[in-house]
């Protein structure tokens, strides 16, 4: 279906169900019930689990098939942002508008840094695309004001001139729309104690989400996928056979590019505001963590990955030592105080610690993500079914 | 990967864009700014440099990566803070001789150290914890160095540079929050002793009027201090044996293992060091910059940088790239830079390293084969 293999389209159809039903697959708990904190379906958390999702899709792109790590990706993902928080503010409320115009600037500005930092690899283009980002990050924050708004961020004013929207008239700031369909607006539905949320502006990231994987899967599928992995394998030999790298190293930046300028966009249209941290290297560093938690190469690793983080970044955060001594009310004081102050440092505004530590752990004895873990587990149930059945007739020929 | 022919062209180019720099420097801007801006971007190149010359160790030795080396510069800042803390416990006594406002006798606080060893010498001591701390740190640094070269860094030799950076990057996540969660999120002032308060006139001392050219006395004490460390390590490189089977083994490991040698236990000492190094860097840097558990990851970029302008594995580049790399932000945070190109001081290291990697794609003085896969 669609050209894609059998299996590909098993997972493209597992990815369209899972994002299509999050809202009722991330709310598993009632309301009101202790669990409830649990919950990540409501529209914030669910639309920044698929925009970062696409972030990484997209970063794997290049990482993964090429193997050239960029710590550099925030750039676009801010670059993405500001020219669509310029859409919005020139021209109307609109977001497609938006999103296409920060998909088409990411990809001019990362044909640019793509340009040069590629002509290093290994760890040298690492330090040019984070060299590139900083430097970014930094004009975004002091000289370009005009464009950027410095440290204040860019926001919508009431006297932006929105010409498609006859702007200027207005008392309070225009929500972002597609053709009248409000970002914002969302229908919840109340089922014996469950409520579910279903906004507009998640399913307009998740149908973008279901898009995205389906190119990715192209792209990894293609002969330009195949040239991308022999760059990663072996360069030299790639080159001795004719064929000259660059191109498709560059395409595939300039791809990975509009991946981070199409999240940035998406973020800017489900909350119109652009900040210069957005383009910092840590920012950098998240997507990267994203993408080898998940799985580096894998199709479905990435998204996995961005939504494992910021479902900790957000749930696991929230837990603090109140809700700690909830859960372990039944010990003796002591007892419960102990754990307590066990476990304080790895959760709530020191989740970061158990994330470091986590990412440690994949990192050393998985290298292959969650995805590598899951195949494994399903190895090892396999393998255990399969010596029971050869072992048992040897249990009784002893005698 | 280069096209061939335009070596030339390449090879001129940095030695050309030095010379149009240091010309317009000269030329525009008179000889006491210049020195100033050249005693005020030492401090930060001495920072860079020791970073930098530590990461450098361990690339050359170990071939490692280490995205957790800003976090190692970081701990030993926070070696300071401790010191200091430790040294100014205190417990409460009654003084009878002054009183509050009621009339009730005020409890004073009187640190133990001042007990022990007097009024007068315990002051002194608390006074100089940061100097001091570097008796502490030390031992401490080469503890964490050794600890995280046998527990994590030791099983990536084998795997790709990718692998390496992660790891360390989340090395260096776990430390900055374990710091966070110990001393708190705010910067921490602390103080230089007494007697480095102050600024020292180099604008006398030269000829030039007074008040021209102040420098902070801790600033030259941490620059000399760095000129120390740094000249230590070389010599610890170039006269002893340790050293020198060290130095064999960053040129081939493998032939100074057949030799019967130990290779593998003398990087892990390298490793130490390296991290002694850095960790010296950090607490001598403490009353320059309050320590704050972010510092690592901020002075991390920044060497990462530093050490690939030098030229990966080159001890001498390290050094001499930290060195005019600090030099030449402090230029470029002239008004006069600024008023040409807004925003100059902000960027300036990386539009150099950019232009470094462009045309020397092996940095300043880098070695073949480093990192060069």
């Amino acid at each position: 279906m669609l050209g894609l293999t059998k299996k590909d389209t098993t997972l493209l159809i597992v990815v369209a169900i899972l994002s299509m039903c999050a809202p009722f697959i991330l709310n598993p708990f009632p309301e009101g019930s202790a669990l409830a904190q649990f919950n990540a379906g409501y529209p914030d958390l669910m639309q920044r689990f698929v925009i970062f999702g696409i972030f990484a899709v997209g970063f794997n792109l290049l990482f993964g098939l090429t193997g050239y790590l960029s710590f550099g990706h925030a750039a676009f993902l801010g670059v993405g942002s500001y020219s669509a928080v310029w859409m919005f503010k020139l021209l109307s409320m609109n977001v497609l508008p938006a999103i296409i115009l920060s998909v088409i600037v990411a990809g001019l500005f990362s044909l640019l840094i793509g340009y040069v930092s590629l002509r290093r690899s290994g760890i040298y283009f690492s330090i040019l695309t984070l060299a590139f980002a900083e430097m970014s990050f930094r004009l975004a924050y002091s000289v370009l004001t005009p464009l950027t708004n410095g440290e204040t961020g860019l926001q919508l004013a009431l006297d932006d001139p929105r010409i498609l929207d006859g702007g200027g008239t207005l008392t309070s700031l225009p929500v972002t729309n597609l053709f009248g369909l409000e970002m914002r607006s969302t229908y919840t539905l109340d089922v014996a104690g469950w409520s579910f949320d279903f906004s507009v502006g998640y399913y307009l990231c998740a149908l973008i989400l279901i898009a995205a994987f389906y190119l990715s899967i192209r792209i990894f599928r293609s002969p330009f996928g195949l040239m991308l992995r022999a760059v990663k394998s072996n360069q030299q030999r790639m080159m001795y056979t004719g064929l000259n790298p660059r191109p498709y190293t560059l395409a595939v930046f300039v791809i990975s590019g509009m991946y981070a300028g199409l999240a940035g966009g998406l973020m800017a249209s489900m909350d119109p505001l652009a900040g210069a941290e957005r383009m910092q290297w840590t920012q950098s560093g998240e997507v990267v963590l994203m993408t080898v938690l998940g799985g580096v190469g894998t199709l479905i690793g990435p998204v996995l990955g961005a939504g494992f983080i910021k479902y900790f970044e957000n749930i696991f955060s929230k837990i603090n030592d109140t809700v700690l001594h909830g859960w372990f009310e039944f010990l003796p004081d002591g007892l419960e105080n102990l754990i307590v102050t066990i476990l304080h440092p790895f959760i709530g505004k020191g989740w970061h610690l158990t994330l470091g530590i986590m990412f440690m752990l994949v990192v050393t004895f998985l290298p292959g993500g969650l995805v590598d873990g899951g195949k494994r587990i399903g190895n090892l149930l396999k393998r255990k079914k399969a010596p029971d059945e050869t072992v048992t007739p040897n249990t009784n020929p002893a005698e | 990967m280069t096209s061939p022919g335009n070596g030339l062209i390449k090879a001129a180019t940095t030695p050309l864009i030095l010379v149009v720099i240091v010309g317009l420097l000269l030329a525009f801007i008179p000889l006491n700014e210049l020195i100033l801006q050249l005693l005020n971007g030492l401090d930060k190149g001495s920072a860079y440099a020791l970073i930098a010359l530590g990461l450098t160790l361990i690339f050359g030795t170990l071939g490692v990566v280490n995205f957790a080396h800003g976090a190692l510069f970081m701990i030993g800042s926070f070696c300071a803070v401790t010191l200091s803390r430790i040294l100014s416990l205190s417990y409460e006594v009654i003084d009878p001789e002054r009183k509050d406002f009621l009339g009730n006798p005020l409890k004073v606080d009187v640190p133990y150290v001042e007990k022990w060893f007097g009024e007068a010498t315990g002051a002194a001591i608390i006074d100089w914890a940061v100097p001091l701390a570097i008796l502490f740190a030390i031992p401490v640094m080469i503890a964490v160095g050794f600890i995280m070269e046998r527990g994590l860094i030791k099983h990536f030799y084998k795997r790709p540079h990718a692998d390496q950076i992660l790891v360390t990057f989340g090395l260096a996540i776990v430390l900055q929050e374990i710091i966070k969660a110990l001393y708190g999120a705010n910067p921490i002032p602390t103080p230089a002793p007494e007697v480095f308060k102050g600024s020292f006139d180099f604008g006398v001392w030269m000829g030039f009027d007074a008040n021209k050219i102040l420098y902070p006395y801790w600033r030259i004490v941490y620059f000399l201090f760095s000129a120390a460390i740094i000249g230590a390590v070389f010599a610890f490189l170039r006269f002893t044996t340790f050293g020198m089977v060290v130095r064999a083994g960053m040129a081939d490991r493998e032939t100074v293992g057949l030799l019967g040698i130990n290779i593998d236990k003398r990087f892990t000492m390298m490793f130490g060091i390296a991290a002694a190094v850095a960790g010296l860097a950090g607490v001598m840097y403490t009353p320059i910059n309050s320590p704050n558990y972010h510092m690592g990851m901020d002075f991390l970029v920044l060497s990462f940088v530093v050490v690939v302008v030098g030229g990966m594995g080159s001890l001498p580049g390290a050094v001499l790239a930290g060195f005019m790399l600090g030099i030449l932000q402090s230029f470029a945070s002239m008004n006069i830079f600024k008023d040409i190109i807004p925003g100059i001081d902000q960027i300036i290291i990386y539009v150099v390293a950019i232009i470094i990697l462009l045309t020397r794609p092996r940095g300043l003085m880098g070695r073949k084969g480093v990192m060069e896969e």
